[in-house]
Order: C-alpha cells, then structure tokens, then sequence
C-alpha cells in the first residue's frame, strides 16, 4: 500500500500540486486521472522519487520515502517497477537483454536462472519468439509489453505506469489493460496508473483518483464514477456523447453494482 | 548574466561529476561497458584520425618545404619543423578539436535522447546511479584510449609527410627523414600526451553533461549535441594555453 499524504509542489512559484493526500491499495489496479495539465504525471513522479515534492509525506508500506537515506532509497527502488509512457527500452539492448537488464544489475541469481526468468516474464506478457528483436523492430503495443516484462523481472511490490495506452490502438489498449490488472491480481501488487484513457477508467479501476487543478478533487471505484455529482469529473469522463449516452443507459437501468 | 550563468553552470557540473565518479555498483558490467563504448569512441575514430593526419602531415611538409625555403636554413628543417609541428600542437590540440566534433556529439546525442526517451529516469527508478552508470565507461575508455589515437596520429602525419618527400621533388626522403630525427626531444611526445589526455577528458565529460541535462525533445537534443562541442572546443583551446605554459616552459 502506497499513502500520500498533503503533498505540494511548485515549479518556478506556480504550485502544481495542493495538499494531495490519497492511498493506493495493493492488489488493486489504482489510476490517477485527470486533464492534461492537471498535475498527475507531477503527483506520480512525486511518489515515484523522480520529483522531491516541497511538503508531505509519501509511505511505501509505513516507510517515508522522503525521510528515507541514499541507501533507503536504493533498496526500495528495487522493489518499484516502473512503465513509461513512452516504453523507455533501452535502444542498444535486444527485447531479451532489456528484461535481463535488471536481473544482471540487481539479482545473484545464476546467468541460467535469469534467463529463465525473463523467458518467464516475457510468456507472461505473451511475448514469445521477439527476444532477439530491437524495440526499433518491434509494434509499440510490443514496447509496452516488454517494458511490462522488465518492469516485472524482479517481482516487484508496487508498480506505476505513465499513460500505458498512450499512442496504442484500441484493441491493443484493451490488452494492455487487463495485462496489468491480471498481474497486480496475481502478485498483489500496488499498482498506480496514470492515465486519461476513460476506456481503462470504466474497465480497470478499483481505486480511481481524480485530480482536478493540482487538486485532489474525487477518490472512487469505476461503479461509483457513474453517479458522481462532481461536475469537473463528470466532464472529464462522459465528454463525448457516447460515453454520455453508455452512463445515461447503465444509471437508468440500475446497472452501476454490476461493473 | 552570462557570468552567472557560466558559473552556475560550472557548479552543476562539478556535482554531476561528483555522481560520475564513484565505485560502480558491478565491476563486471562496468567494464563490460568500457570496452563497448572503447570500441565505439575510439576504434571507430581510427579511420577518420588516419585520413586527416595524412594529409595534415603532407600539407605541413608542403607547406614548410616552400615557405622556408632558402640557401641559409638546411634542407633537413622541413623534416624537422614538420615533426616539431605534429607533435607539439597537431597531434594533440588539433586532433581533439577534430574529435571534439565526431566523439562530443555522438555522446552527447546518444545520452541526450536517452533523457528525452526516459531511458535515463529507468535507470534512476530501477535504483541504478545513471550518471555513473551511463558517463563513466565513456570517459574512462576515451580516455585510455586516446594515446593510441596520438601515438596513430603522429605516426601517420610522419607518413604523409615522407609521401610527398617520396612522389615530388621538393624535398629528398633522405633529408626529410634526417630532419624527422634531428635534434629529437622525448619530452614533446610525453607533452602530446599528457595534454591530449585531459583534452580527452574534457570531450567525453563536457558532452555527458551537455546530454545528461538536456530537456525537451529531439530540437533540444540537436542543440545540446552543438553546445557540446562548441563548449568543448572552447575548453580545449583554453587549457591548450594553460597546459603550454605548464609543460614547455
């Protein structure tokens, strides 16, 4: 479990971030929402370490990252996985040396054993007979799912992903998706999402956090966000007249318990 | 402003080679590295070093053969100016500015579109020290590497000097070679090195700084990969004075 607690932050005297508290539960795929702009890239690389935020407090399982020492901080990032928005392989490495590089950096595990487990990870992420391509080589829905696989090799306890749909087609999207609600099930996981992908909001989220201005604006799960009075949520998630017409149908016909 | 900018500068980039150089946290895969990127930085730059000392040396010999030609100066003086040339100046503050082009820019845009691909922040979450990780097999390899890239430099001048001794008829090879060896002093090949060493230094960390802070896209990676050469070959000129001063007199 991840708990954020009044987290602030500025840019050059411009406050991106305003008292944010929130938890991520393990287990559960957790997504950050919110308009382009609104801070929730900020609010994740905050959590993450990759931004020092000026106030608040941000616990791993009780540990505060930010009180934690060079060493501290080390150790818990060997417990992080990370997907970014844009894959982040590292061109110079083949599909199969990507996943292996964590486990050649961190694990004392034999040159057999690694192997195996980035084989492992690569079938889980149904990734089979790639491993000798470059990320130039392959589709970006592949990408994704190889840095799934690296970001996964070393079992780790929390997981973030930055926009893991951004650039992906539909279909693809849907694939990513229940990848990563399968995984964080699976090895209990406190995965964070960061997204505005309202296919993956009414689809994979147990524990949606909207942020609205750098604001923390509304904490639920994909049933209650039907029913929401907030109207900046309501116009962030049914704003086109289909997803207006899908939450007219499924409020009308009771259908919100189901989801 | 532009002081403190410089200066500002300067400090950041003194911390980031304070991250630089500390223990990497696998030998292995450091050195591993280090002969990847030896290969890259420096055998790779071997064709590109041959062909200008060759013609360098030629056209110094040319060039000295018809301006100091004169019944009062021995005709062994081109052979031996030409070497004095290659060795003092050429092979080393020359050659780095040539390379400051080839090597600062490869790197820099190699670790600038890293950043901009957030390769870099991967190694960061994975709990790597990336500026250690990425900066210090390549300049440890440019480095170790460089002296061979003088030693080639030198002796491929010297060659393309004894090529015009050789096909024209403005000087004797006998005499060009004669002068090669003329009052020879030790130290000018020790001097060539030494400054070529921090020269190489200075490419292969002013590039990483240059590529590692880069922020925005690819307009701002092609723009630190310019800075970097622009602010290495600045560097270089300077400590080439600095250095001169230092070891000749």
């Amino acid at each position: 479990m991840i708990e954020v607690k009044n987290v602030a932050k500025s840019f050059d005297g411009r406050t991106i971030l305003h008292d944010i508290s929130a938890t991520f539960y393990s287990g559960k795929t957790n997504l950050i929402i919110g308009q382009s702009g609104s801070g929730k890239t900020v609010l994740m690389k905050s959590i993450v370490g990759l931004i020092r935020p000026e106030e608040g407090e941000i616990l791993y399982d009780g540990r505060d990252y930010l009180k934690m020492d060079g060493a501290q901080i080390k150790a818990i990032r060997k417990e992080i996985g990370m997907l970014f928005q844009g894959s982040a392989l590292f061109d110079s490495e083949t599909v199969l040396g990507n996943v292996m590089f964590p486990l050649v950096m961190f694990s004392d595990k034999s040159h057999e054993e690694q192997l195996e487990r980035a084989h492992f990870c690569l079938s889980r992420v149904n990734l089979v007979g790639a491993e000798n391509k470059y990320p130039s080589e392959i589709s970006g829905g592949m990408q994704k799912r190889v840095a799934i696989a690296r970001a996964i090799a070393l079992n780790p306890r929390y997981l973030f992903c930055d926009e893991p749909n951004s650039g992906l087609d539909p279909k693809t999207s849907i694939v990513i998706d229940e990848l990563l609600s399968d995984i964080t099930h699976e090895y209990d996981i406190t995965t964070i999402i960061n997204t505005h992908d309202m296919n993956s909001v009414l689809g994979i989220g147990e524990n949606i956090v909207f942020i609205d201005k750098g604001h923390r604006a509304w904490v639920g799960d994909k049933g209650r966000i039907f029913k929401t009075k907030n109207e900046a949520l309501n116009d962030f998630v049914f704003a086109t007249r289909l997803f207006q017409e899908v939450k007219e149908y499924i409020v009308n016909h009771g259908e919100t318990d189901n989801l | 402003m532009i002081i403190t900018n410089s200066i500002s500068q300067l400090g950041r980039y003194f911390i980031f080679m304070k991250r630089v150089f500390v223990v990497p946290d696998r030998w292995r895969i450091y050195f591993k590295r280090m002969i990847i990127e030896m290969s890259k930085l420096g055998v790779d730059s071997i064709p590109l070093v041959v062909i200008v000392s060759l013609f360098i040396g030629a056209v110094i010999t040319i060039q000295m053969q018809l301006n100091i030609s004169s019944p009062l100066i021995p005709a062994y003086s081109v052979g031996l100016a030409t070497r004095d040339i290659v060795l003092l100046e050429f092979s080393n503050s020359i050659l780095c500015l040539i390379l400051a082009g080839k090597v600062g820019s490869n790197i820099a845009s190699e670790i600038g579109t890293m950043r901009v691909t957030e390769q870099i922040d991967a190694l960061d979450i994975m709990g790597i020290n990336s500026s250690n990780y990425l900066v210090l097999p390549k300049v440890t390899a440019f480095v170790l590497f460089m002296p061979v890239l003088v030693l080639l430099c030198i002796g491929t001048a010297f060659i393309g000097g004894y090529l015009v001794a050789s096909v024209t008829d403005l000087i004797s090879v006998t005499k060009y070679v004669y002068g090669l060896q003329a009052f020879f002093q030790e130290w000018y090949v020790w001097y060539s090195l030494i400054k070529s060493l921090v020269f190489a230094f200075i490419i292969s960390s002013v590039a990483s700084f240059f590529g590692y802070y880069v922020k925005g896209g690819a307009l701002e990676v092609g723009k630190a990969s310019t800075n970097a050469v622009v602010s290495s070959s600045i560097l270089i000129l300077l400590f080439d004075v600095i250095l001169t001063k230092l070891l000749l007199q």
